[in-house]
């Protein structure tokens, strides 16, 4: 445990060293201050054309959810690209030989780095989405439901893709764990869609095809189950915006997630250890 | 400590259809300097490696300080200086020092006085505070080495160490090795630069394919005396003799050279040429280089790297 706190310190070390974690800042606070002025002008024009309340608060609401989406976009490219060369990279600059010929468990490297970025991604998702949320509520006077549930779903999706980043890494290039990770997160997003347009004409087979990609990687899942909780349920049923779901995914993939995760990281400690460095 | 620093049996190691290692069985004692020569491709640094547990063997077994190779405790006593150093280089020398130092389980004063210890040691006290990445080729393989010697460690591998080095540098390196040595380290060294190795170590083995071909200790005359001769004319006859009272004689450049048995031949070359009538202007005596016996033990197969 001693180890994997060393390397975990290590990490985050580096994140502020690098100035990852200044630029993520910094990035997301101007991006919450854009959301702001937007949000602040489309009420201001909300007021002037008398809107009904109930045309207000689903407009607004629809708003929120584009920020959330926008916000869970560039978790996604974190939880990728952040971890992305954590391992690959060192085998392949021969750091790792320096790291794992101390006595010390390779497994303790691996869940120390995996740790590190998973936090920096979660802490972010955190700020960002509860940060759309509170500019939501203070300019606004909105409040985002049902984000209890949908905050926790992206994180969930966040670490399967930083475990899935992470994993790659123990075998893969740099380039080509980014190329695959995306590629598979691109499968899932498409899969999605396939899956809702599938829903919304009847079309078993396009349906069963969106399932199929997302159980084979249930990112995009978590997210379209998530904008489904963040919005009211007349909303979700009038299919009010891009973001109310067709076909709402189930419990029972939340549960195929979270197992997903954890093999993940499982396969990652596995390969790492078993590999020649 | 009894028993061996490292002990390997049939240590095999294969990448598909290549046989990196082939079968290393080697015996190394105790605050021994040890080198582990061969050419390029010969398995040495896949056979270093299998030691340290970065690589797992296709089969056989080793032990280092009587744990087996692979296993956490085989490294607790043991330091590592890779061939190319290279750590994230967004680190101070003291803070690699200090996470490196964290990672064999040391902390507080102790580590500290180490690393202030070390870093005056391998001449870096004025660095101590730059980036790695600020560092020389030189500077980055200095800290390597602290990083190495961070534990107190009972055993040091050591790949290429003097790479990159100017001759101070090198001889700081061979001078730290001499003070392990005295302290009863045990020293693997793994070089292309023969002198260095020379100069260093007690015993070295040649390793070709994966396999050792040749172990010998250095600094006796185990291996002969390689016999040099400045002669006047030499005749078919005296040339004939003379070859046979060692092996290899040849002239190059007007000298001649061939190797003895020992240092008891060199008063009967010198009569028998004489008897023979051959003028000797001068005959000088010394220890085969390693290169030459490195050269000759590997023979022929050896191509440039």
């Amino acid at each position: 445990m001693r180890d994997l706190i060393t390397v975990l310190h290590l990490t985050w070390f580096e994140a502020m060293r690098r100035r990852i974690l200044g630029a993520a800042l910094l990035c997301g606070g101007a991006f919450l201050v854009l959301f702001g002025i937007g949000i602040h002008f489309i009420v201001r024009e909300m007021h002037g054309d008398n809107a009904a309340l109930l045309e207000r608060r689903m407009v607004l609401n629809f708003i929120t959810l584009a920020g959330m989406y926008a916000v869970n976009f560039l978790t996604v490219m974190s939880a990728v690209l952040l971890p992305v060369d954590t391992l690959s990279g060192e085998i392949e600059s021969g750091v790792s030989q320096t790291l794992a010929s101390k006595p010390i468990r390779r497994s303790s490297i691996l869940l120390g780095k995996w740790l590190a970025y998973l936090t920096v991604v979660l802490g972010y998702l955190t700020l960002m989405g509860g940060g759309v949320a509170l500019v939501s509520r203070l300019v606004a006077g909105f409040s985002l439901p049902g984000l209890g549930v949908g905050l926790p779903l992206m994180i969930l999706e966040a670490t399967i893709l930083t475990s899935l980043s992470i994993a790659g890494g123990t075998r893969l290039s740099t380039v080509t764990n980014g190329v695959m990770a995306f590629g598979l997160y691109g499968l899932a997003f498409i899969g999605g869609w396939v899956e809702q347009v599938g829903a919304w004409s009847d079309n078993e087979a396009a349906r069963h095809v969106g399932v199929a990609a997302s159980l084979l990687i249930p990112s995009e899942s978590m997210w379209q189950l998530a904008a489904s909780q963040m919005q009211p349920a007349l909303m979700r049923e009038m299919h009010f915006s891009p973001f109310s779901p067709a076909s709402v995914p189930s419990p029972a993939m939340v549960a195929w997630a979270a197992g997903y995760a954890v093999v993940l990281v499982l396969v990652a400690v596995r390969s790492y250890e078993r590999r020649a460095l | 400590m009894t028993g061996p620093a490292i002990e390997t049996q049939s240590l095999r190691r294969r990448f598909g259809d290549k046989l990196a290692v082939a079968d290393l069985s080697l015996t190394v004692d105790p605050g021994e300097v040890f080198g582990f020569l061969g050419p390029n491709g010969a398995g040495k640094t896949t056979s270093l490696k299998m030691l340290l547990g970065l690589i797992a063997p296709t089969s056989g077994s080793g032990r280092l300080m009587g744990v087996p190779i692979g296993e956490r405790r085989a490294r607790e006593r043991v330091g590592f200086l890779p061939e190319h150093f290279r750590f994230q280089d967004w680190l101070t020398g003291r803070e690699l020092l200090q996470f490196h130092g964290r990672l064999f389980g040391m902390s507080g004063t102790a580590l500290e006085q180490r690393i202030e210890a070390l870093l005056a040691r391998v001449d870096l006290l004025d660095a101590a505070h730059q980036r790695v990445s600020t560092y020389s080729k030189g500077m980055t393989q200095r800290v390597g080495l602290a990083q190495a010697l961070l534990h107190s460690p009972r055993l040091v591998f050591l790949d290429e160490p003097t790479s990159g080095l100017d001759p101070i540098g090198r001889r700081l390196v061979r001078d730290i090795i001499r003070e392990l040595k005295a302290d009863g380290v045990t020293v693997f060294l793994n070089s292309h630069l023969l002198s260095e190795v020379e100069q260093t170590c007690d015993r070295v083995v040649f390793v070709k394919q994966g396999r050792i071909v040749r172990e010998m200790r250095l600094g006796s005359e185990a291996h002969g005396l390689e016999l040099e001769l400045r002669l006047g004319a030499v005749s078919e006859e005296a040339a004939i003799a003379l070859a046979a009272m060692g092996s290899g004689a040849r002239e190059e450049q007007g000298r001649w050279r061939l190797r003895l048995e020992g240092e008891a031949q060199v008063a009967d070359v010198v009569r028998m040429l004489v008897a023979r009538g051959v003028a000797v202007y001068g005959v000088r005596s010394s220890l085969p280089t390693l290169e030459q016996l490195f050269l000759e033990v590997l023979g022929d197969e050896v191509r440039p790297g």
